[in-house]
């Protein structure tokens, strides 16, 4: 074979990842990262340092018109793209902030998700059509004060009232749900947990936002208070009972992050590459130095190695294939990398690492939720342990 | 009858890739990733407005070029017009601007239209010219450089901001439009569209078939030639300026030099 023919090297791609993708696939992540750049980008720092996303609903309604809502999910306006269409999108959204992609994850994986797979007809025309074009928000309600890695001891109860439901407990750190419009709420029942669609105007329902985050600020984090909530009897999913109901959902969430989190390092990444090309010390670059390129060259390693295992899981879900372990195995890795990936830019970048003015600080500290959220990586590796070895550690 | 309207557009090297010139002198299209050029889109967006509030109408987008070109169509069939036209000849190569429109209006009149639009220069070579020479080759009005624009009447009405003035102005269908950047931000191709993009129906046209003869395009057939090229020298040192009393007046007086101000 003649040398002449290789393609060049690529940086931003040195394995060809990007041969794996379709035109379409191509589409979709330019939309995502151009609509990022325009609409994200420019402010995010603000956003960041004020720890707040003043302009969700408008960010929501342009997700949605561009598709991003439920992207996966088929019919009832959803864009029906394929698994690896939508991890790319993650992996853009999250690039630009963590706390935008799990505001798309929440609405899609979670809440969307969750009323497509578990929903009656009714519910899914009543809800999807609208959360789909990003008019109304959702959120989902599965973690408690006291209830997180374990939720089959979850407190919220659910109790039959003639005909109606009456709901009654409290769910912690929720995505959307102050801005949500409906959440779906995990309860236990009489006859176990069940899954309830409850409009966020119901009397005895709120949603007081969490303050005083360090990490996914530019994100709506909320507390569910639900007192004596009356909801009629068509508000229960119908087509799910059991904690396999929002454990579905969440291995759906995190396949996303499987991507998503890679997207946060390599914006990490390319801070790092491009400040060591340029900032000088001891007379030359500080990329021209062993130890900075040992660092770029480990960096990119896992960057796209990550990115592959990502492909490969979007793939199997595409197919169909995809067990929850190998979600696991996914989101194990590639969080715990890319957390790896950004501290190691914030060296690089040495004191304008933790400057707002540069986005490495902002994803580290962002990782250190998506670490523990949708599964903490000590569960992750239980899953794995267990799985590998037949032997339950947890349970 | 449904309001036919021909977007015309031209694929372009990414101008934030490293672009360079070939050993002819033409654009050398292997060493960097193309797309459609980013005033085109404007141009695609002011005609998916104009369809959206006509009853009916058809949008057919249409580029001349390479192989590659296509990306371009799918990208505005993405946006959301209904049939692209693509015109690829390899006698094509090195076509300047007056070949380029002689090409497009064979084929716009090939196509059928009541309206074409432009965007208002193309990113590469920025002439700005072509909307101007489709217009008399195809021998209807045109009205270009338009911020606004709308169709009503079977008329074509627009304004046209200048440096002193915004005039308003109105064509007879058939006619050519040319829309600037401050017309309206583009849409993002929405997913849906891109996935029904593919099923889009593009057309691929030769000289043969528009009855062009080899010899009126290409760079033999050029009006215009590119005799060198060089590349731009990197940026020098820029001008400092010490207040001493009248440091205001010199920065105003280098912002009106520059035309900033």
């Amino acid at each position: 074979m003649s040398g002449s023919a290789l393609p060049s090297f690529d940086p931003s791609d040195p394995l060809g990842l990007d041969e794996l993708l379709s035109d379409e696939d191509l589409a979709v992540r330019d939309t995502v990262r151009r609509w990022a750049a325009d609409r994200v980008l420019p402010r995010i720092a603000e956003w960041y340092e004020r720890g707040e996303l003043p302009g969700i609903r408008e960010l929501a309604r342009e997700l949605g018109a561009l598709g991003a809502l439920g992207m996966s999910l088929t019919g009832y306006g959803c864009a029906g793209a394929s698994a690896v269409q939508y991890g790319l999108a993650c992996l853009e959204l999250e690039a630009a902030d963590s706390g935008i992609r799990s505001l798309v994850s929440v609405q899609g994986s979670l809440a969307m998700y969750a009323i497509h797979r578990f929903g009656s007809e009714e519910q899914k025309q009543e809800w999807l059509p609208r959360m789909a074009a990003g008019e109304v928000i959702g959120c989902f309600g599965l973690t408690e004060p006291d209830h997180g890695s374990d939720p089959a001891g979850m407190t919220t109860y659910a109790k039959r009232d003639g005909t109606d439901w009456v709901l009654t407990g409290r769910k912690m750190w929720i995505t959307n749900g102050s801005v949500a419009g409906v959440a779906v709420v995990w309860a236990r029942t009489d006859d176990g947990i069940r899954g309830f669609v409850v409009p966020t105007d119901a009397p005895g329902f709120s949603a007081p936002e969490i303050r005083h985050k360090w990490s996914l600020r530019a994100s709506v984090t909320s507390e569910l208070v639900m007192d004596d909530v009356r909801l009629p009897a068509d508000a229960v999913l119908p087509e799910v009972t059991g904690l396999r109901g929002p454990l579905s959902c969440l291995s759906h969430a995190r396949y996303g992050i499987v991507w998503g989190s890679m997207g946060a390092a390599r914006s990490c990444f390319e801070a790092a590459l491009d400040y060591a090309k340029s900032r000088e010390q001891f007379g030359r670059p500080i990329g021209a130095f062993q130890l900075t390129q040992a660092k770029l060259a480990d960096m990119a390693v896992e960057l796209h190695k990550g990115i592959l295992l990502a492909h490969h899981l979007g793939r199997r879900m595409d197919a169909g294939r995809l067990r929850p372990e190998q979600v696991s195995f996914g989101k194990l890795n590639n969080v715990r990398e890319a957390i790896e990936i950004c501290r190691t830019a914030r060296t690089i970048l040495g004191a304008n690492g933790i400057s707002l003015e540069y986005p490495v600080m902002r994803h580290a500290t962002n990782l250190e939720s998506v670490l523990t959220y949708e599964g903490t990586v000590e569960m992750h590796q239980l899953v794995l342990g267990k799985a590998l070895t037949s032997l339950d550690a947890f349970r | 009858m449904s309001l036919r309207i021909v977007v015309a557009v031209k694929y372009v090297p990414d101008a934030t890739g490293d672009r360079h010139f070939a050993e002819d002198l033409t654009t050398d299209r292997d060493a960097v990733d193309g797309l459609l050029s980013e005033l085109d889109e404007y141009a695609v967006e002011q005609a998916l407005q104009i369809a959206e509030e006509a009853d009916d109408a058809e949008i057919t987008v249409l580029t001349v070029g390479p192989e590659d070109a296509k990306d371009a169509l799918r990208k505005a069939l993405s946006m959301g017009a209904d049939q692209a036209v693509h015109v690829e000849d390899d006698a094509l190569h090195g076509t300047d601007a007056l070949g380029t429109s002689l090409v497009l209006a064979k084929a716009i009149e090939h196509t059928g239209y009541d309206l074409v639009v432009c965007g208002m220069a193309s990113t590469d070579g920025t002439m700005g010219v072509l909307p101007a020479m489709l217009a008399e080759r195809l021998g209807v009005p045109q009205v270009t450089l338009l911020s606004e624009v709308k169709v009503e009447d079977g008329k074509v009405t627009g304004r046209r901001d200048g440096d002193a003035a915004s005039e308003q102005l109105e064509a007879q269908l058939p006619a050519v439009v040319s829309v600037t950047d401050q017309s309206g931000e583009a849409r993002y191709p929405s997913f849906k569209g891109i996935m029904a993009a593919k099923k889009k129906k593009v057309e691929s046209l030769d000289l043969s078939d528009l009855g062009i003869e080899e010899d009126e395009v290409g760079l033999a057939g050029a009006w215009t030639k590119v005799d060198s090229a060089a590349e731009r020298p990197a940026r020098t040192a820029g001008t400092i300026v010490t207040d001493e009393g009248e440091g205001g007046k010199q920065l105003a007086a280098f912002l009106a030099e520059q035309k900033f101000i």
